[in-house]
């Protein structure tokens, strides 16, 4: 079930365009990574998704709802790219400040504040001014006071840029512990590798539109297709003619490294690897080390962009 | 080195809050204090204005209040009104006025002061003429004091010519007919030539002085020490009011937007209209607070009678911190960054601290620039409370600035709220 969905969304900021008839869905209890480059239009969505953006085309429905793109809905929650957090408050008063600008009051918000502390990490640290905090703490904190309120949807914008990879894995576990709960998450991001390893779907945005949305495998089977790459180093460089010979066997192969590189693209490695070795050894060469690599997200990405993710 | 310096040049070059601060700001401040000083010397914009009484009724009063009268530096009203309308004035009347600081200073001729006058001449002798006056204007008796000699030598040569030779006669003899016709011929010609010379600039006379003068302070304060250390507290007080507040609401406002909190405020059900408001109310209080302090130093350290006007200072202070606060608002909103907010509000601060009276009293300058003073919000504050702890005035009698206190504080805020719209939704 569709809790949230964009339609044809387009919006020009002056000369620029920043949403260019973005399209998708984020069904319940998903964790959906919304993935581009800088300046794709990632933000400007989730702003216009929060109200804080009005859109000059299309329309965005939340639980069959369109929005007035003037006000943020209540069954929101949001948590901003930046450590939106009073650093001279606590921990506990932060989370007290949100909550109550949430509505939540007396046992409720105590209690809401004590589950989020938990599932933070931080209940030792409750008192201690935010100031004090490392990045990653603050993050958690950042995201504890978007969820506070229980929400049904959760919008989260880079939720883990500048942070160590133990700080990362806490707050995709703190992201699953929500989705797992039926809570929607749409989260923006530039790590290709968290988006395939953490999320269910991954839409993939450039220039203000959506080029490709679905499950790793959907993505994958969309675009580069389930070959491997297969990367062979070799003790000493093949000569030309025996290098023609080795690549003449195996379609979109190719030698670089000086003819010490080999570089091969396989459906089906157990069957396409053996006969492509013994070529090797039959020429005179050893193979030094072998690489095998399956489709990734990276790979995804620069198939339908022509480039990495960070450019 | 030339690096450093290329370096440092083209940040200057590129930054314009700087650039403002380093060749706008002391321009702006070298104009206006030339402006308000350089103007002194302008009698034309530096009118001291008075209020005449005559209790005399004679010739000599009625040649005295001519005399002021064609003196540029005064202003004189003989009526109720300063246009000329209105009852004559009378003792209290005068008093009135100087006491709700429409006038700095009454001339009081008593009775008797013409036949004194014209018996005595330079001899004096007779009641003193009364200065009525606010003395937290220091100059303005003085210089009232100084002209009102200077009229009374030259507004009745031939009455003081004429009282000059009574006094002759009895002690040093009377003259003879061959004299006295001489006298008389000669005393009308000073007539005219008293008259002509009524509208000089010249200093008061120094030495004889024909009529004595009393200055008579009308406040009356119990602690008047105290009362013009209030002004002082007010005037640098409202200062840094204004700074807090802008600083207050930059914070609330620019580094909230900054950080992100205010997106997430945005997103909870208060909207921009709560945030503002919200902020508005803990800067105005924290302003009552700020003044508090200032003015319990002013108490404890040089006995400013705090305790005495407490509630006109509560009023005022409330009034005086809620359109402090609702200013702040509106420069927090219109500036883009920190350092804008910083370097425009400066300037704008300090240009209505000078202008308003919170630097020198403004009844220092001259009449243009009191009328341009009263443009700017310290004025009318500073105003309150020179009403509340100089003039004893009732908390009602405040209401012409708190009127004026409580538009700004709607104007500032309805603003500040359109200025604000920017961070609601693009």
């Amino acid at each position: 079930m569709n809790v949230l969905s964009v339609r044809d969304a387009r919006k020009r900021f002056g000369n620029v365009t920043a949403l260019n008839g973005a399209t998708f869905e984020l069904r319940h209890g998903e964790l959906l990574a919304l993935l581009g480059p800088n300046g794709a239009g990632k933000t400007t969505l989730i702003r216009a998704i929060t109200g804080r953006v009005r859109l000059d085309g299309g329309e965005i429905r939340l639980f069959d709802r369109v929005l007035d793109g003037r006000h943020t809905a209540p069954e929101l929650g949001i948590v901003p790219q930046e450590i939106a957090l009073y650093p001279l408050l606590t921990a506990r008063e932060n989370l007290e400040a949100f909550g109550g600008l949430h509505s939540l009051t007396g046992k409720d918000l105590a209690q809401q504040v004590d589950w989020a502390l938990e599932r933070i990490g931080l209940l030792d640290r409750a008192t201690d001014l935010v100031k004090q905090f490392s990045g990653g703490m603050r993050r958690r904190l950042n995201i504890a006071c978007g969820v506070l309120h229980r929400p049904r949807v959760v919008l989260l914008d880079e939720p883990t840029v500048g942070v160590d990879p133990q700080s990362r894995d806490r707050i995709y576990d703190m992201l699953a512990d929500l989705a797992r709960s039926g809570v929607s998450l749409l989260l923006t991001t530039h790590h290709l590798e968290e988006a395939e390893a953490r999320c269910s779907r991954t839409v993939i945005i450039d220039h203000g539109k959506v080029i490709a949305a679905g499950t790793m495998s959907e993505l994958v089977d969309q675009t580069v297709g389930r070959f491997r790459l297969v990367t062979l180093q070799l003790d000493a460089p093949l000569d030309g003619d025996t290098a023609s010979k080795v690549t003449g066997r195996n379609n979109g192969s190719a030698v670089d490294g000086e003819g010490r590189i080999l570089k091969a693209r396989m459906q089906d490695v157990a069957s396409e690897l053996p006969p492509l070795l013994d070529c090797i050894r039959a020429a005179g060469r050893a193979v030094d080390d072998v690489e095998v690599r399956g489709p990734s997200l990276q790979s995804v990405f620069i198939h339908l962009t022509g480039r990495e993710l960070r450019e | 080195m030339r690096t450093l310096m290329w370096v440092g040049w083209t940040n200057l070059r590129r930054d314009r809050v700087a650039q403002a601060l380093t060749f706008l700001l002391p321009i702006v401040f070298f104009s206006i204090f030339a402006t308000v000083f350089g103007g002194q010397g302008d009698a034309a914009t530096a009118r001291i204005r008075i209020a005449v009484v005559d209790e005399d009724h004679s010739e000599v009063s009625a040649r005295l209040i001519e005399g002021l009268r064609n003196e540029k530096s005064l202003r004189t009203q003989t009526t109720a009104d300063a246009s000329g309308t209105g009852a004559v004035l009378d003792r209290g009347a005068a008093e009135r006025l100087v006491r709700a600081g429409d006038v700095p200073v009454a001339v009081v001729i008593p009775a008797g002061l013409g036949a004194a006058f014209s018996t005595n001449g330079f001899g004096g002798g007779g009641p003193p003429v009364q200065l009525l006056s606010d003395v937290s204007d220091r100059i303005a008796p003085q210089m009232v004091l100084g002209l009102l000699q200077k009229v009374a030598m030259t507004a009745a040569p031939d009455l003081l010519m004429q009282g000059g030779m009574r006094q002759f006669e009895k002690y040093a003899g009377g003259m003879t007919p061959q004299q006295k016709e001489a006298v008389d011929q000669w005393l009308p010609r000073l007539k005219p030539q008293g008259q002509a010379r009524g509208t000089g600039d010249s200093a008061a006379t120094a030495g004889a002085m024909p009529i004595s003068v009393e200055v008579v302070d009308v406040m009356r304060t119990d602690n008047r020490r105290g009362s013009l250390i209030s002004f002082y507290a007010a005037g640098i007080g409202v200062m840094f009011l204004l700074f807090s507040s802008v600083a207050g609401a930059g914070g609330a406002l620019l580094d909230e937007a900054e950080t992100g909190t205010l997106e997430r405020l945005l997103s909870t059900n208060i909207g921009m209209t709560g945030v503002l408001v919200g902020k508005w109310i803990l800067l105005a209080l924290i302003g009552c607070l700020q003044l508090t302090v200032m003015f319990l130093w002013g108490r404890v350290a040089f006995g400013l009678p705090l305790f005495s006007h407490l509630s006109g200072f509560a009023v005022m202070t409330l009034f005086t911190a809620a359109a402090a606060a609702a200013l702040g608002l509106v420069l927090a909103s219109l500036a883009k960054s920190r350092a804008q907010l910083s370097g425009f509000s400066t300037i704008l601060i300090l240009t209505m601290s000078a202008l308003g009276g919170s630097m020198f009293p403004r009844f220092l300058m001259s009449e243009g620039m009191q009328k341009v003073g009263l443009l700017t919000f310290n004025a009318w504050a500073l105003d309150g409370y020179l009403k509340v702890f100089w003039r004893q005035a009732a908390i009602w009698q405040l209401w012409p600035q708190i009127l004026v206190l409580v538009t700004l504080t709607g104007v500032f805020l309805s603003l500040a709220r359109l200025l604000a719209r920017r961070w609601e939704a693009a």
